[in-house]
């Protein structure tokens, strides 16, 4: 696929290789449609998607995150279980050993998006988000 | 009608004809009591234009000879959350207030099998619908509840049967028989590999578990409708309307084909079965995909599968307005939006109708949002006069084509479903299940649609236009946690009160009965569900027969 070398800039990092992110849905939340947009936002944007889907836990995320050399997690959450689900991904991370943000979109209330912030997780995307809305907070996070 | 056809004689006299039939049929029904005139006064017909006539085959101005003359449609609101209590609470409220229709939302965790104590199901208990354990849990849900005097919407899939079993437990323990028990359990698990994903075994086994209860209900359960043929999850993956449209009425023709492949005749099941649409916001492209649903279902059930009673081409429908249409900022403009796809959904002849309340993006809906849903709906079957005339659309020269068009592709796609099937659209649906065609096109049409939206080409007001004013005001509904702590220690007593050995022997016997594809699996989950045993104790007698689905992840 090629894409423009603008695009390309936003997305790879100093050294020139691309940006590589997991995209993945945690427990038994199966709206997939946000996660999906999301996979191919990225991937016009040159950033290479590891796209694991729907029905994944933190131990098959952190086995993909380590075997694929990740740059970021993101996950995508609908079903108003995002507090408890993303501050244990947080954990699993750390206890891994690894130093990457976990990126969270979907239906997040406002007043849980500070509650999840300060819980550790890098960014939160709401509805409407832009591509260069979720480029530019995949890129902002990393470089934290 | 074109120009010719009118000035064909014959074509006259037919018409003539259906019109009688028509107006006799319509003379025969009771209608409402109201005054068919406008607001100013203007009394106004039943109908205008042409025939096919409503009632009449292929049935595209409506499915019944009077629609809303005689009874406006059925406000279904879908809610529950919580315990079986809190629920049951209520259902009696709703009851008390003359209701007879009662809608079950149940937790995620109970929709994909599994129990409240499961690891899987950590923060999703009684979230976003009731949590149902064991039969204890049913039985909390329907306490004080005569089932015999009820209509009861069950909305889950993929472990429908089991929850099926429960509810007739209960029925049998409050001494209430079968053969009066009514309602509608969605059980539609071709949508959930296309579009939801909550499914559990895959896909032959989970058709042979619909047939099993497509049999039992024929056979003891009359006023029971076995399934609810779903396209609003496919249009809210993503897919367009003629997607929708054709992709739901092709899963309707695979249950037939399974059906009739299991044994039933064709006008023995069919009459009970229904449908459930989308109705998004482009106003008529909707109206014509709801006129084309009718026509389409009639024709392919009395030609292709030799349906010989009438009932078996209705094409009756439920329609909930478009949640993924909703957005998070600005959110009061949502009642907009919702009231002019209820208006939609009313103008293409839906049987209930389920508004969304504007907060939906964000969270359930709190009381208030709720009330304006419900609100949104009665202002257009009691203010707008549009309940007066029966398909007031029909005729128009835009609509005919657009109802046209969207039978057209929809045709195109079944023809495609059929090569992929050999002559099969059960085949078909099973290969495009499993070879990604379903998934994909529906992936292709959402990104197309946000491509669309990013580039300002497509615009969603308060989102990528007319942005300012958005005071950022959230109200939204919160659920405690202590549902989660409460359910936990429910299950755990029940399971402590159990006679644990009975409960091996119920669940050996679904197990073996699994493994035998000529024994319905009805009496067996029945039996097993009374033992107390749990949901997911019963989903895994059956999948380590059956085995589990786990789709490829492709974007």
């Amino acid at each position: 696929m090629s894409t423009e070398s603008t695009t390309t800039d936003v997305a790879a990092q100093p050294d020139g290789e691309p940006l590589r992110v997991i995209l993945a849905k945690l427990g038994l939340d199966g709206h997939d449609r946000g996660l999906k947009v999301v996979a191919r936002m990225l991937r016009d944007a040159g950033v290479e998607v590891i796209y694991l889907g729907i029905r994944q836990t933190t131990a098959t995320i952190i086995n993909a995150a380590e075997q694929e050399d990740a740059d970021a997690i993101g996950l995508s959450m609908h079903n108003a279980g995002h507090l408890t689900l993303a501050p244990r991904m947080v954990e699993a991370v750390k206890e891994a050993g690894l130093d990457i943000p976990v990126i969270v979109g979907g239906i997040i209330p406002d007043d849980d998006v500070i509650e999840l912030q300060n819980k550790g997780i890098a960014a939160v995307l709401g509805p409407g988000a832009s591509t260069d809305d979720v480029v530019a907070a995949v890129r902002t996070s990393i470089s934290n | 009608m074109t120009a010719e056809a009118s000035q064909d004689p014959t074509a006259n006299e037919d018409d003539q004809a259906a019109r009688e039939q028509w107006e006799n049929a319509y003379a025969a029904q009771t209608l409402r009591d109201a005054d068919f005139e406008t607001m100013s006064g203007v009394p106004v017909d039943p109908l205008y234009g042409e025939g096919p006539y409503p009632g009449q085959y292929p049935f595209t101005r409506g499915v019944y000879p009077t629609m809303y003359r005689s009874r406006l449609w059925t406000m279904r609101m879908f809610a529950g959350f919580g315990t079986a209590e809190d629920t049951n609470g209520r259902f009696k409220e709703l009851l008390r207030a003359g209701g007879t229709g009662l809608s079950t939302a149940f937790d995620m965790p109970t929709l994909m099998g599994r129990d409240s104590d499961s690891e899987w199901a950590l923060g999703e208990v009684g979230r976003a619908g009731v949590a149902i354990d064991t039969l204890s849990d049913m039985e909390d849900l329907f306490a004080d509840i005569d089932l015999g005097g009820v209509s009861t919407s069950m909305t889950i899939n993929g472990p429908a049967p089991i929850i099926m079993a429960m509810y007739i437990a209960v029925a049998e323990k409050t001494g209430v028989e079968r053969s009066k028990l009514a309602g509608t359990i969605q059980n539609d698990i071709f949508k959930e590999y296309q579009a939801q994903k909550e499914y559990i075994y895959p896909p032959r086994p989970s058709v042979r578990l619909i047939t099993d209860m497509m049999k039992y209900t024929s056979a003891e359960m009359p006023k029971w409708h076995p399934v609810s043929i779903s396209g609003y999850h496919i249009r809210e993956a993503g897919s367009t309307a003629a997607q929708e449209l054709a992709f739901t009425l092709a899963n309707g023709f695979a249950y037939v084909e399974a059906a009739i492949a299991a044994g039933l005749d064709v006008d023995d099941f069919a009459p009970r079965l229904s449908f459930f649409f989308n109705s998004h916001l482009d106003f008529f492209e909707e109206i014509g995909k709801f006129r084309a649903a009718r026509r389409i279902w009639a024709k392919w059930m009395k030609e292709r599968y030799g349906a010989k009673n009438e009932k078996s081409m209705l094409c009756r429908f439920h329609t909930q307005t478009a949640g993924v249409s909703l957005t998070a900022q600005q959110p009061e403009n949502n009642i907009a939006r919702v009231a002019i796809q209820a208006l939609a959904g009313a103008l293409g002849g839906t049987q209930s109708l389920h508004t969304d309340a504007y907060d939906e993006a964000m969270a359930l809906p709190t009381e208030k949002s709720a009330r304006v849903a419900l609100r949104t709906q009665q202002i257009v079957a009691h203010e707008t006069g549009v309940t007066n005339v029966i398909d007031p659309l029909g005729g128009a020269p835009y609509v005919e084509w657009m109802t046209d068009e969207m039978e057209r592709r929809a045709e195109e796609i079944f023809e495609h479903l059929d090569a992929m099937g050999n002559g099969s659209i059960l085949e078909g649906v099973y290969e495009g299940i499993e070879n990604g065609y379903f998934v994909g096109e529906i992936a292709d049409a959402s990104y197309r649609f946000e491509r669309g939206v990013n580039a300002g080409r497509r615009i969603i007001v308060g989102v990528n236009e007319f942005t300012e004013g958005d005071d950022g005001e959230q109200n939204l509904l919160k659920i405690d946690a202590e549902t989660e702590d409460y359910q936990l220690k429910r299950l755990e007593t029940v399971k402590q009160a159990r006679d644990s050995a009975a409960v091996d022997v119920a669940l050996a016997r679904v197990t073996a009965d699994a493994q035998d594809p000529t024994v319905n699996m009805m009496p067996a989950l029945i039996d097993a569900v009374k033992t107390m045993a749990t949901e997911e104790e019963v989903v895994m007698a059956m999948e380590s027969v059956f085995g589990t689905y786990v789709e490829q992840a492709i974007v």
